[in-house]
């Protein structure tokens, strides 16, 4: 039998069913590889195997007893450090939060802990989801499993790095603008961004409420269905959770797509796009005309704004949900507040308690963003920045719809780039925006997207393929990338760690 | 659109930062580039265009009227960064 | 002095739903700190709100009883201040897409020939709650988080108001309508009625004329409050317009609280220098689309509002106005009260006599609420019916409702033991008279010889026959009969 950490958890499931394995092995071989081996990727925040063997054994037992289990009984999974774990850490990469332990459960947490799956571990993230390397995290950057001088993505660099290293077959991440679906590209694995309203946000503490979107990461297709299904569905807890019935993704993956018609985005293939990215996306083209796709060039002409709306939205909408870290009902409270200068002597000590407590307690990114938010909601200048991108986000959400229209799928390249060397980026910020120019429209539209390993760089870096559906096609959206998935043995490939 | 250091420090009060001199330099020359590449989104005409505020376009979503058990006090003051026997305490507000 | 007050209200009611405006934790008043939360309503990173269905509901309702148009699309906004009784540092609200515009308040006319028109209302919309700060010691203020989220409609009047009374006077009509409409208890004591006023002057001089600064008021938590402060105000901007003649183009609009022992409004600390709100759509909560058949089941539950209820008890049951005020006034319980009691005993008039005089004051000596009046209503209405077919007289009529009040005995048994009726028997009356005449002798000498007038003989007489019957003879009877029977004595 091959190392249970390198079973899918589609695998694992039927190994525990079967009786081969139990719970406590299959969660003991993934912390025995963690204390081996995260001391380099460094993906957990939080790492609490006692824990995870609890709740392993306690499976177990329900097993022996005959008692029902739920549909990942057994499996291991990490977590993103942003969802809300009853009374554990839940620090989102910030030094805000670092001693804030939630009262209350996330809908995800709940859904995943009545499905039986054992929490392994809480991951590293760019500090509240902002970034797209790990590095703005306060707790140290995340490296990437293919190459430990290289970033893995981000913001869920964590999530990706932890699935990608075999510390755990499956992790949850979110996705603004990318979030899931670039460190998914860049550790190799398989991430999906569900529709907006598929999976409940109840608990993801909230970067841009309008884009937020929980998703699945995995090895494979099978496990991105069958972990997508779990979390899926509507939540009386979150008025944009839509109610609409979940299909059974996982049963329905190996069917082949009614249609295969492929569209290839033109503006995806701009300036900027890293040539060996290129070939591989063509490649994959390639095998798909092979399988039957019919394959036509479509334009999505206000993408090139996507970056731009984008960089007005999120942070506007994260200048709002971020207020409330203040120093007053929970999160860090600067220690000393006295004024410093004669004209902060003016200010009330309420408000220097909370402009200290704000400067300790964010890094330079969420600053910059809260700031560029205040200011494009700003009085006099809200019609010409924040208006104004709603508007021109209609624009790229008719874009997609009219795209649709004649396909059912498009395709393209998840980043422009391999993963960049950690600190090549972070004194640019504007530089890393652009690294997510592929992945932000689908959020503006709402609609799903999804990358799969498509090949590796010379220097053997990983190659992300990005495919997007109309919203709720999730179904068709996983069985058409499982016509490339079957063809190809890009997703086996794991990194060396040694 | 150029934004002064003076803009800048306006924008980081109303934000409640607090922000060091060099920040303030250095967030000023970013603010200004991201604002300069943000500039293209006046090139599409949106005259007749809706804005498009939510991730999805559903309506009418409302819970029922029914109470449910509060949190504990103990619960709700477990992450107060100062407290009281019953509150959360803050500098003092002068109205 | 030739100045016109121009007052308009910004007023904040506290919706009567059981849970929180978009989260589940309870309502209730006056809970010790910080007991009666949830983790929306502390915002919690994480958390989402959901918009409470009834909250929705009793808004409508309201602004469609004030006479305001529904807006068929409306939507939640964010309005973003920093404030530690508002823990998310943004207050869920409605800006630019209220769920109602227009409408009007009634201004109830007044005794000194105020009032009597109406005060137009800008908007109405729905926004939750904050909490409550408390200044303690050792310069720390206390944050207590019941109340945040608790659902508050505000209504919004435009300048229309021209008296300190009149707007005493519109509030509380308001808060009567309110109440009869079953969406607040409207306690300004406890806050669930709260009331801004915005107040400056139209000085007439030379022709011209001249406004003063918009002030606005606020800690206004009495209906008296309210008219003394204006009243206050308004004299204190005409003298100090005469000493420096600012007005509104001169100053931005200032905020100054009342304060009610020293009996005048002091200016207050802004909030912030300039308020630069950053409105933006909620996007955590979805718009509101509301439909003809959603607006007409709401339409059924308004019942009979307090101003054609009293035109209804003057019309209907023949009460003069200060009745029909005075009943309806007493809230929707009290109005039925009267409107079952007038039609059991067949007597409107009686009906609110004995409700305004007995049934109020047992109920206030009795600390009772009216649906705990100890004696049913169709035994009072059974009561009531036998004074006004003179079965009983008043007096024996109230004697019964003490018994009623004290024993267990039913109405009949109690009239029965007690030998209650009146003797409206012509010839059995006449007989009694004539015995009294007879036994009293010198009563007629005295009316014969002129001693004494004629009343007084009679009210004599009437004492005795009222005394010999035990009180029994229908004294209106006794009355004619002695008139006849001393007719014939005089000349």
């Amino acid at each position: 039998m091959i190392e249970p950490t390198r079973m899918s958890a589609v695998e694992l499931i039927n190994q525990m069913s079967a009786g081969h394995l139990s719970a406590e092995e299959v969660t003991r071989a993934y912390i025995d590889r963690i204390d081996r081996l995260d001391r380099s990727v460094k993906s957990f925040l939080l790492f609490d195997p006692e824990s995870a063997l609890t709740v392993a054994r306690s499976i177990d037992q329900k097993r022996r007893n005959g008692e029902h289990l739920g549909p990942l009984a057994g499996v291991p999974i990490a977590l993103k450090d942003n969802l809300c774990t009853p009374g554990l850490p839940t620090t989102c990469g910030s030094r805000m939060l670092q001693n804030f332990r939630p009262p209350y459960e996330a809908t995800v947490i709940r859904k995943l802990r009545e499905a039986d799956a054992v929490f392994i571990g809480k991951t590293n993230m760019d500090e509240f989801a902002m970034g797209s390397s790990t590095e703005n995290s306060a707790y140290g950057a995340t490296c990437n499993p293919w190459d430990l001088e290289r970033i893995p993505g981000g913001s869920s660099g964590g999530s990706a790095a932890s699935v990608a290293a075999d510390f755990a077959p499956l992790s949850i991440g979110s996705d603004t603008g990318g979030s899931i679906r670039q460190p998914a590209a860049l550790c190799g694995i398989v991430g999906l961004k569900p529709t907006y309203g598929r999976v409940s946000r109840y608990g993801l503490i909230a970067f841009a409420s309008s884009l937020d979107q929980i998703g699945p990461f995995a090895h494979d297709l099978a496990d991105t269905s069958l972990l997508l299904q779990v979390i899926s569905g509507h939540d009386p807890h979150d008025a944009t959770s839509v109610d609409s019935p979940v299909p059974d993704y996982l049963a329905t993956l190996e069917k082949p797509p009614e249609r295969l018609r492929i569209g290839l985005v033109r503006e995806f293939f701009s300036e900027g796009l890293d040539p060996e990215i290129e070939a591989a996306v063509r490649e994959a083209v390639r095998l798909y005309v092979g399988a039957g796709a019919t394959v036509k060039d479509v334009s999505l002409p206000h993408s090139k704004y996507g970056t731009a709306a984008y960089y007005i939205v999120a942070p506007a909408e994260c200048s709002s949900n971020l207020a409330r870290y203040d120093g007053t009902i929970f999160g860090h409270r600067a220690a000393d507040w006295s004024p410093r200068t004669p004209e902060e002597a003016e200010i009330p000590p309420l408000i220097r308690m909370m402009m200290a407590s704000r400067a300790e307690g964010f890094g330079a990114e969420v600053k910059r963003r809260i700031m560029l938010g205040t200011f494009a909601l700003s009085a006099g200048y809200a019609d010409q920045y924040y208006n104004q991108a709603l508007k021109v986000r209609r624009l790229i959400r008719n874009d997609f719809d009219a795209a649709f229209a004649d396909v059912d799928v498009l395709i393209g390249p998840t980043t422009p780039t391999a993963a960049f060397k950690l600190g090549e980026k972070a004194a640019d910020p504007l530089a890393m925006y652009l690294s997510d120019i592929y992945t932000i429209t689908t959020n503006l539209a709402g609609i799903p997207g999804l990358s799969i390993p498509c090949g590796l760089t010379k220097s053997g870096l990983p190659i992300g393929l990005q495919l997007m559906a109309p919203a709720f096609a999730e179904e068709n959206l996983l069985r058409t990338a499982r016509v490339f998935e079957r063809q190809t043995d890009w997703h086996t490939r794991r990194p060396s760690l040694a | 659109m150029s934004l002064t250091r003076d803009d800048v420090t306006k924008v980081a009060f109303l934000a409640r930062l607090q922000l060091e001199p060099h920040e303030l330099d250095t967030f000023t020359g970013q603010l200004n580039s991201i604002m300069d590449f943000v500039a293209q989104l006046q090139e599409p005409d949106t005259a007749d265009i809706e804005p498009l505020a939510h991730g999805v376009e559903i309506h009418n979503v409302f819970r029922e009227d029914r109470a449910v058990p509060s949190l504990t006090r103990e619960a709700a003051l477990s992450n107060a960064p100062k407290r009281n026997q019953e509150s959360f305490l803050v500098p003092v507000v002068l109205d | 002095m030739d100045y016109t007050i121009i007052i308009g209200l910004e007023i904040h009611v506290q919706l009567q739903t059981e849970s929180k405006m978009f989260s589940a934790s309870g309502t209730a008043f006056g809970l010790p700190p910080n007991t009666q939360t949830d983790p929306v309503s502390l915002g919690l990173p994480g958390t989402l709100p959901v918009m409470n269905r009834k909250a929705f509901d009793l808004a409508l309702k309201t602004a469609m009883a004030l006479g305001a148009t529904i807006s068929r699309f409306t939507k939640w906004d964010r309005k973003n201040y920093y404030y530690p009784d508002l823990p998310k540092n943004y207050q869920i609200s409605q800006y630019d897409l209220p769920f109602s515009l227009g409408g009007s308040l009634d201004i109830p006319a007044q005794k000194e020939g105020s009032g009597g028109g109406q005060c137009r209302l800008t908007r109405v919309h729905l926004e939750e709650d904050t909490g409550k700060l408390t200044h303690g010691v050792g310069g720390w203020s206390e944050v207590d988080l019941n109340r945040a989220g608790i659902p508050l409609l505000e209504i919004v009047s435009e300048p229309d108001i021209r008296n300190a009374a009149d707007a005493r006077a519109c509030l509380e009509e308001l808060r009567l309508t309110l109440i009869y409409l079953g969406v607040s208890d409207c306690e300004m004591q406890e806050g669930s009625l709260r009331c801004d006023a915005n107040v400056n002057l139209h000085i007439q001089k030379d022709g011209k004329t001249i406004a003063t600064p918009i002030v606005e008021i606020k800690n206004l938590n009495s209906f008296r409050s309210v008219e003394r402060a204006l009243e206050y105000e308004a004299e204190r901007q005409y003298a100090k317009w005469q000493k420096d003649g600012l007005t509104i183009k001169d100053a931005f609009k200032e905020t100054r609280g009342w304060s009610d022992p020293e009996g005048i409004t002091k200016p207050q600390r802004q909030k912030e220098t300039a308020a630069d709100y950053r409105y933006f759509p909620e996007p955590d909560l979805v718009p509101v689309v509301v439909d003809d058949a959603w607006l007409d089941r709401v339409r059924a539950t308004i019942g009979e509002l307090p101003g054609p209820r009293r035109k209804r008890f003057e019309t209907e049951f023949g009460l003069t106005p200060y009745d029909a005020n005075v009943l309806v006034e007493q809230g929707q319980d009290v109005a039925d009260y009267f409107e079952t009691l007038a039609k059991t005993a067949g007597d409107a008039k009686l009906a609110s006599n004995w409700i305004q005089q007995d049934v109020m004051r047992i109920l206030s000596e009795r600390k009772l609420k009216l649906a705990e009046f100890p004696i049913k209503i169709e035994v009072l209405g059974d009561l009531l019916r036998r004074v006004h077919i003179k079965a009983l007289s008043t007096h024996q009529g109230r004697e019964v409702l003490a018994k009623l009040l004290e024993s267990d005995e039913s109405l009949e048994q109690i009239i029965e033991a007690g030998g209650y009726g009146v003797i409206s028997d012509r010839n059995a009356l006449s007989k009694v008279i004539e015995e009294m005449i007879a036994a009293n002798p010198k009563a007629m000498e005295d009316l014969k010889g002129g001693k004494k007038k004629p009343d007084a003989v009679k009210g004599f007489l009437r004492g005795q026959v009222m005394k010999a019957t035990g009180g029994k003879a229908d004294p209106s009877l006794v009355g004619d009969l002695l008139d006849e029977r001393l007719a014939n004595v005089q000349d």
